[in-house]
Formats: C-alpha cells, sequence, structure tokens
C-alpha cells in the first residue's frame, strides 16, 4: 500500500534523519514508534507534503509519488490528524468537515442538505454518534477527534496517520476510537498509528515501526516483541525500573498544605485532602473529573465555589498564582508550551521568569552575573541538555523544556510543587530522570501534589493517591490499595456527594 | 547572537562581528535606516548637513517619545491608540491651568504629566482588570480624551504660556534641540527598564505567553497597568515639547499620531503580536519615518502623494521582516 525508502531530511547541515524505511500494509494498524525527537512527526510530515525529504522515495501501491504540498498528498489519498486539532471551534462538524470544498447547489449557494447527509453517512460508516450540529468545541476532544478522522475518510483517505490520538482521551473514549480503528482496519484503511502507551500498541496494532534518532531501527509484527523488547528498541537500553524508591511511610510528617473544603461547582461535591511533608501525593481520576481545577482553585486561578486552604496551619487565601509563590507554592501546568514556557525566551529567562528577587543589583536592577551563575547552577541540578543558557527552549526536547520548568521553581525555596501531568509527551529515558528529581525534592522535605492521567506513574510515584471523579475526590487511597484496579474502580464507578 | 536579538536582552556581550549583527532584529531597521538615508542624500544636497539632521531629530522627538511607551504597550502584546488624543489633551489642560487658572507653569506641568500617567493607569485597569480588548479600551478613551480636550478649550488654541516653555520646543544646548536631549534620554530610561529590570523581562514574558507568566508566579495585571501607566506618561511628556514648540495647548493636535507611534514600533521590529522586539529598533523607525518625511518635504513632493509613499515603504519593510525571520 505505502512504502516509504530511505528518507533522508536534513535542516541546513543537520540531518534528522538518516535514510528511513516505512512500509505499510492495506487493513493493517501499523504502530510508529520512537522516543520524542526520534524523527517521527518529521517522517509524518515528509509524508504528507508538508516538508520535502532531501532523498529517497515514497510509492503508494507501487507507483513513486512526490509530493509538493498538503494538498497533493490529500490528494493522493493520505489523510493526518495532528496531535493539534484544525477544527474550527465555532463551526459544526460538517462545516468543518467540508471547509474550503463545500458542496454548492445551484446558484453556487451552500448544498447544506447534500453535505450532511455525506457527513452522516461517514459517521455511520465509523459507527459513531456525534452531534453534527452543535459547533465542535462543544463536543468532547474524542469526538472531536472522530470529526477529524471523519474529515480525512471525507477525502477518500486510505492512509490515515494518527498523532498520539489517545493522549488526551479517557479510557472509555480510547476504548472507542479503538473500535472505530478497527473497523477502518476491516474496510482496508491502511492506518498509522503514534503512541507513547505501550499497551495501547500491543492491543490495537499489527505491525510496528521503530526509529531512533532520526535512524530506523526496524520493523516486525507485534507479536514478535514484547513490552521490554519495544523499550529497548526505542531507548537503545534497557530501563529496568523507571521509578525511585518509595520511602518508608511516615504518617507523622507535619501537614505542608490542607485543603479543608473545595467546591468547584455550585450544587458540585465538596473535596478535603491534606499534603504531608515530604511525600507525593497522587492525584488519579479521569481527564475532566476535576483535578487540574482543584489544584487551581487551590491557588485561585481558577473561580471555584468554594475553597479554604491552610498552609502550615494558617488559613489562607490565595487570589493568584504569584501569591501562591510568596508562600512557596509552585505549579507546573500540564502543558509546557501553552502555560509553562515563554517558548521565544531563552533557557535562562525561562528560569529566571519569577526568580528576580533573588538577583538584584542596587534594588532595581538584574544582577546579570548572579542570574547566569545561579541558572547555570539549576540547570546542572536538573541536568538540562542544551547548548547553553541562552538556547531558546523552543529548540528543546520535550524532556528538556519539562526539566526547565523545574529548574525554575527548584531556584526557590518551595515548600509544595505541583505537577500536571509531570511526563506527559516526555520519553523514557528523560521521565525516570524527572522521577528522580520529583523524589529528590521530597526527600528534603518539599511536598508534591502529582496529577497523572498514566496509571503506571500515578501508582509508581504516589505515597498517597486521591482519586478524582466528576469534580470531587472519592477516595484517598495508600500502601498496598495503590493498585490499577482499586484507583480505576474509585476513578470509574466512585460515588460523589453533591451538596447544594 | 540570536537568543539575546529575540528578546532583546543582553545577557552575554560576545565580539562584534557581522554575522552577529546581520541575525540582530536590529539589522533591518538599521539597513532601511541607512538606505533611505542615502537616496534622501543622492536626491538633496542638504540632507547631511549638521543644520537638517538636527532638524530631522527635533521633528521626529515628538512622535518618537510617543513611540517609547507604545513599545512596551505592544511588547506585552497589547496596543494604545489613545497616545495622540492623550498629548493633545494634557498640552490643551496644561496651557489652561497656567492661563486661565493662572497657577505657576512648572506646577500646571507637572499636573499635566499626572493627568497622562492617570488617564495611562486607566487604560491599564480596564485592560487588566475589566478584561476588555485593549483595541476597544484606547479607542474609547481616544475619543473621551479627544472630546474634553474640545470642551475645555471650546476648540480653540490656549496661547500666552510663560515664554520659557517654549526652551523644551525649539531650545538648543550647543547644536542639539532640546528636545532630541529629552528623547534620547527616555530612550535610554526605556532600555534600562526593559533590560535590566525584572519588570522589562516581565513585559517581554507577557507578549510571548501570558498564561505562562501568570502561573509561573507573575504579576500580569500590574505589568499590564504599568506599560499603560507609562504610556500615558510618554504621551504626557511628548505634549510638555509639542506645547514648547507651539507656544500654546492645540486640542487639535497629534491627530493621527498613534498610528505613527505605531508604524515606528513595527518598522523597528518589533512584533505587533509581542514578545519580541528592541526599544532601540523603535528610535530607529521613528527617525526612519522622520527622514522619510523631511526627505520628502525637501523633493518638493505633492504632501497627498507623500502620504502614498510612505504607506507603501511602510508595507514593504514588514513584508521584507516577515521573510527575514
Amino acid at each position: 500500500m505505502l512504502e516509504l525508502n530511505g528518507i533522508r531530511k536534513s535542516f541546513g547541515k543537520i540531518e534528522v534523519l538518516h535514510g528511513v524505511d516505512l512500509e505499510v500494509r492495506a487493513g493493517e494498524v501499523h504502530a510508529l514508534l520512537g522516543e520524542n525527537g526520534a524523527g517521527k512527526s518529521t517522517l509524518m510530515k515528509i509524508l504528507c507534503g508538508i516538508i520535502q525529504p532531501s532523498e529517497g522515495t515514497i510509492r503508494i501501491e507501487g507507483t513513486e509519488r512526490h509530493f509538493a504540498d498538503y494538498d497533493q498528498a490529500i490528494a493522493a489519498g493520505i489523510g493526518i490528524v495532528f496531535q493539534e486539532f484544525s477544527l474550527i471551534p465555532y463551526l459544526d462538524a460538517v462545516e468543518n468537515m467540508f471547509l474550503a470544498r463545500e458542496m454548492r447547489g445551484p446558484l453556487g449557494m451552500l448544498d447544506r442538505k447534500a453535505m450532511r447527509k455525506r457527513a452522516a453517512e461517514i459517521m455511520r460508516q465509523l459507527a459513531v454518534d456525534v452531534a453534527l450540529d452543535v459547533p465542535v468545541h462543544r463536543l468532547s476532544v474524542a469526538e472531536q477527534q472522530f470529526v477529524e478522522i471523519a474529515k480525512a475518510l471525507s477525502l477518500d483517505a486510505r492512509i490515515l496517520v494518527l498523532d498520539e490520538p489517545t493522549a488526551t482521551l479517557t479510557p472509555s473514549e480510547v476504548e472507542h476510537l479503538f473500535k472505530v480503528m478497527r473497523e477502518l482496519r476491516r474496510q482496508g484503511v491502511a492506518i498509522i498509528f503514534i503512541s507513547h502507551h505501550l499497551e495501547e500498541i500491543f492491543e490495537i496494532c499489527d505491525r510496528i515501526t521503530v526509529l531512533r534518532d532520526g535512524e530506523f531501527v526496524g520493523s516486525c509484527a507485534v507479536s514478535e516483541v514484547d513490552n521490554d523488547r519495544l523499550v529497548e528498541m526505542m531507548v537503545g537500553r534497557r530501563i529496568e525500573n523507571n521509578f525511585p524508591p518509595k520511602p518508608a511511610a511516615a504518617p507523622a510528617a507535619p501537614l505542608a498544605v490542607e485543603v479543608e473544603e473545595v467546591q468547584l461547582k455550585k450544587g458540585g461535591p465538596v473535596s478535603r485532602f491534606a499534603l504531608r511533608k515530604g511525600e507525593i501525593l497522587g492525584f488519579a481520576g479521569l481527564v475532566g473529573s476535576g483535578r487540574t481545577e482543584t489544584v487551581l482553585a487551590m491557588l485561585g486561578a481558577y473561580p471555584a465555589q468554594r475553597c479554604k486552604v491552610k498552609v502550615d496551619g494558617v488559613e489562607k487565601r490565595f487570589r493568584g498564582p504569584d501569591e501562591g509563590l510568596a508562600h512557596g507554592i509552585g505549579l507546573l501546568p500540564e502543558s509546557r508550551k501553552e502555560q509553562g514556557l515563554i517558548t521565544s525566551f531563552s533557557i535562562l529567562q525561562n528560569v529566571s521568569l519569577n526568580n528576580y528577587g533573588k538577583y538584584r543589583k542596587n534594588h532595581w536592577f538584574i544582577d546579570l552575573k548572579k542570574e547566569l551563575a545561579a541558572t547555570e547552577t539549576a540547570m546542572a541540578q536538573v541536568r538540562v541538555k542544551a547548548q547553553g543558557p541562552h538556547a531558546r527552549v523552543d529548540t528543546l526536547s520535550g524532556g528538556n523544556q519539562q526539566k526547565v520548568v523545574i529548574a525554575r521553581w527548584l531556584n526557590h525555596d518551595m515548600q509544595v510543587l505541583i505537577f500536571d501531568e509531570p511526563t506527559r509527551g516526555i520519553d523514557v529515558g528523560a521521565k525516570a530522570e524527572i522521577y528522580a528529581l520529583m523524589r529528590a525534592f521530597t526527600e528534603k522535605g518539599g511536598a508534591i501534589i502529582m496529577i497523572s492521567s498514566e496509571l503506571p506513574e500515578v501508582i509508581g510515584m504516589s505515597d498517597r493517591v486521591c482519586v478524582f471523579r466528576s469534580g470531587g475526590i472519592v477516595a484517598t487511597v495508600e500502601g498496598a490499595e495503590i493498585n490499577s484496579e482499586t484507583i480505576m474502580t474509585h476513578a470509574t464507578t466512585g460515588r460523589v456527594e453533591h451538596v447544594a | 547572537m540570536s537568543h539575546d536579538a529575540n528578546t532583546g536582552s543582553a545577557g552575554k556581550t560576545g565580539g562584534f562581528s557581522l554575522g552577529r549583527l546581520l541575525h540582530s532584529p536590529l539589522a533591518l531597521p538599521l539597513i532601511g535606516l541607512i538606505v533611505v538615508s542615502i537616496l534622501m542624500g543622492l536626491a538633496s544636497d542638504n540632507f547631511f548637513s549638521l543644520n537638517n539632521i538636527m532638524n530631522v531629530l527635533r521633528q521626529v522627538s515628538v512622535v518618537g517619545i510617543l513611540a517609547v511607551g507604545m513599545t512596551f504597550v505592544i511588547l506585552t502584546g497589547g496596543i494604545d491608540l489613545s497616545v495622540g488624543a492623550v498629548m493633545a489633551l494634557v498640552g490643551t489642560l496644561s496651557a489652561g491651568l497656567m492661563v486661565n487658572m493662572g497657577l505657576p507653569a512648572p506646577v500646571a506641568l507637572l499636573t499635566g504629566l499626572l493627568i497622562g500617567l492617570g488617564i495611562g493607569l486607566a487604560n491599564g485597569v480596564l485592560v487588566a482588570w475589566g478584561r476588555m480588548p485593549a483595541i476597544i479600551v484606547t479607542l474609547a478613551t481616544m475619543g473621551m480624551a479627544r472630546g474634553l480636550g474640545l470642551i475645555y478649550s471650546g476648540g480653540y488654541p490656549i496661547s500666552g504660556i510663560p515664554g520659557w516653555i517654549s526652551w523644551f520646543g525649539v531650545g538648543r544646548v550647543g547644536v542639539v534641540p532640546v528636545p532630541v536631549i529629552i528623547m534620547v534620554l527616555i530612550y535610554a530610561l526605556a532600555w534600562v527598564l526593559l533590560q535590566r529590570t525584572a519588570f522589562g523581562r516581565h513585559v517581554y514574558a507577557l507578549g510571548g505567553n501570558e498564561t505562562a507568566a501568570r502561573l509561573s508566579g507573575v504579576k500580569t495585571q500590574r505589568v499590564k497597568l504599568a506599560v499603560y501607566g507609562i504610556s500615558g506618561l510618554t504621551s504626557a511628556l511628548a505634549a510638555v515639547i509639542l506645547t514648547g514648540r507651539l507656544m500654546s495647548g492645540q486640542p487639535n493636535a497629534g491627530q493621527g499620531f498613534e498610528l505613527d507611534a505605531i508604524a515606528a514600533v513595527v518598522l523597528g521590529g518589533t512584533a505587533i503580536s509581542g514578545g519580541r522586539g528592541l526599544i532601540l529598533g523603535t528610535l530607529i523607525g521613528a527617525v526612519l519615518l522622520g527622514i522619510l518625511n523631511n526627505g520628502l518635504n525637501l523633493m518638493g513632493i505633492n504632501p497627498y502623494l507623500q502620504d502614498v509613499i510612505k504607506g507603501a515603504i511602510i508595507l514593504l519593510a514588514i513584508y521584507i521582516g516577515r521573510e527575514w525571520r
């Protein structure tokens, strides 16, 4: 069906793909694996005509093809669903699907009926039920993804690329997506599936291709490999245990923060939790269960109905993250690009961003020497791999970007750090380093709230776990109770009490 | 190096090199300035005379000072349309305080500065805490400031102010006009603020990614308040120079100056979306605009046609700048 051979790509003098092969058959789900920066995205951009290869050939059903742009790739039957969706939020599903190639009736007016009928047909083909008449921003993330897939199919895509489609989905939505993928596979569509979740690879994929640092590592059937072997192919070395050992439980440790009550919405559940010094408190739950909102409410960055916070036993009411910072509480948000980093800034400037109180000269001015020295120390502490403190953060990999955000907060004397999805989109090697940094922080008496949608991470890292459901905490578990069955049971069936 | 250049922080001082200069965001404005200067020099013998150069700089000073405040605002991702109208209002009120109310001139001028600062802060409060788009807020305050100046003066210039105030507009120290000295001092101060203080970094951070800045503990609302306050203050400072030059408070002065100020900022290489740009670029942009005005006048080109030419040059400059990055 699709054959990429010896693809090379250079940007300037730097070659990022060193002769990559990819062969995808009709009616198979083909996993494209590799750490961040391995070249997956570049390869997919080449397939879609967004960038052109320096060398190598693309064949579709045996015929060599050259795509000068995305439109030509679409015409050749390639469809891609990007990690960041390209839907227009205020248009409905039908309008989005036919954007820029609207069907027209007599007099050049839009033929809304015909478009709606075609859209409904495709949704039926996908066996999904998505509201076609509401603006897509009111649909769930999964439904938006189905609209994207439907859009690709409406263009007669025979080769469909799904770039980390499950990253923001809940488990049941993932199941639904897999059902759709299986249906498409049955219809003979070739699917290229990119995911960081290895268990998903084993569940849905037929064959895999692994890239590492722009090199082609190998292709094989999923049945020929196991988890360890896959990780080894990806990182080139075996990583035995990602998670640093948990310290012995110290229930007598004093409380760092106590949230006596938090109610996100009027009429919603009221939760309470406490964070002890030296512990990692996991916040588990499905996407949209109110974990992020709860920590934002704590810092005054989300308009909660009620929120009572005690720091070191003293009641506080924060009006924003700046006041949290003043009391030693820092947030590392879930989206580094949108919420964590100033991407046009250098590492130095990003680390310094909220640190200027520390290096002042004559009260008003920045002490540039101290700033540089402190940044270099912080970078060394978290082991950022970069050309130097002046490198722009948007040139760094996801893992190194996250380390920059961590460095920013470690540079402070923080008591509490809130990690929201600390390792999302980060490769295996960097993950282990970030886990070690988190443990090092708590060993020095710091406390961490870790929001995570990855169960192994919650289980491997947390000393205690608060499980969220429908906007509130439904259970707090510790010790041997921290296992996937217990947590998933609470997260999917736990009862919340609604309080007026 | 590009890292300094992109956000304008001079964190490290490397050696001078052509490559370094070419990658600086100042490169393009500088090249534009040089090219336009040479063209003007070829077209008019008089252009490169010391007298004419000083004359150009003096003419640039008012818009140049307005553009300082505008740079702060645009760097945060905002815009301030009220600068021209605020300048006119401050000039009119200061003159009125001296002439009609009999206040001592220094007190009246100082009051004017405070009024400018106050209007700027009001813009800042409306944008930061009122959560309204800057373009709408300042469009409204622009109209209000213009209207209030006309109401106060009845639409007529207020003259009869003490003669020494003309020193601010047309005075000289040696060969250098006083307004040029004032302008350079304001630019120097702005450079220090932007490059050497935490506030300056926060201005860039806001334009680069406001959410990230807020979540990491930057007091984003206060930064916004401050940049609009600065813009109001520089408008009032420009008013002092204008009052000195015209020797009166002119309620109709400065029409369209906000657009010239924006043009100077953008010609100077500052991104209209914020986060990137240098105050020195704005100075170059303002001088470039001034040279165009001066040169086209010296060539005796029809004033209506001059506007067309200036517009075309701005478009061309922005287009090249877009390709440059």
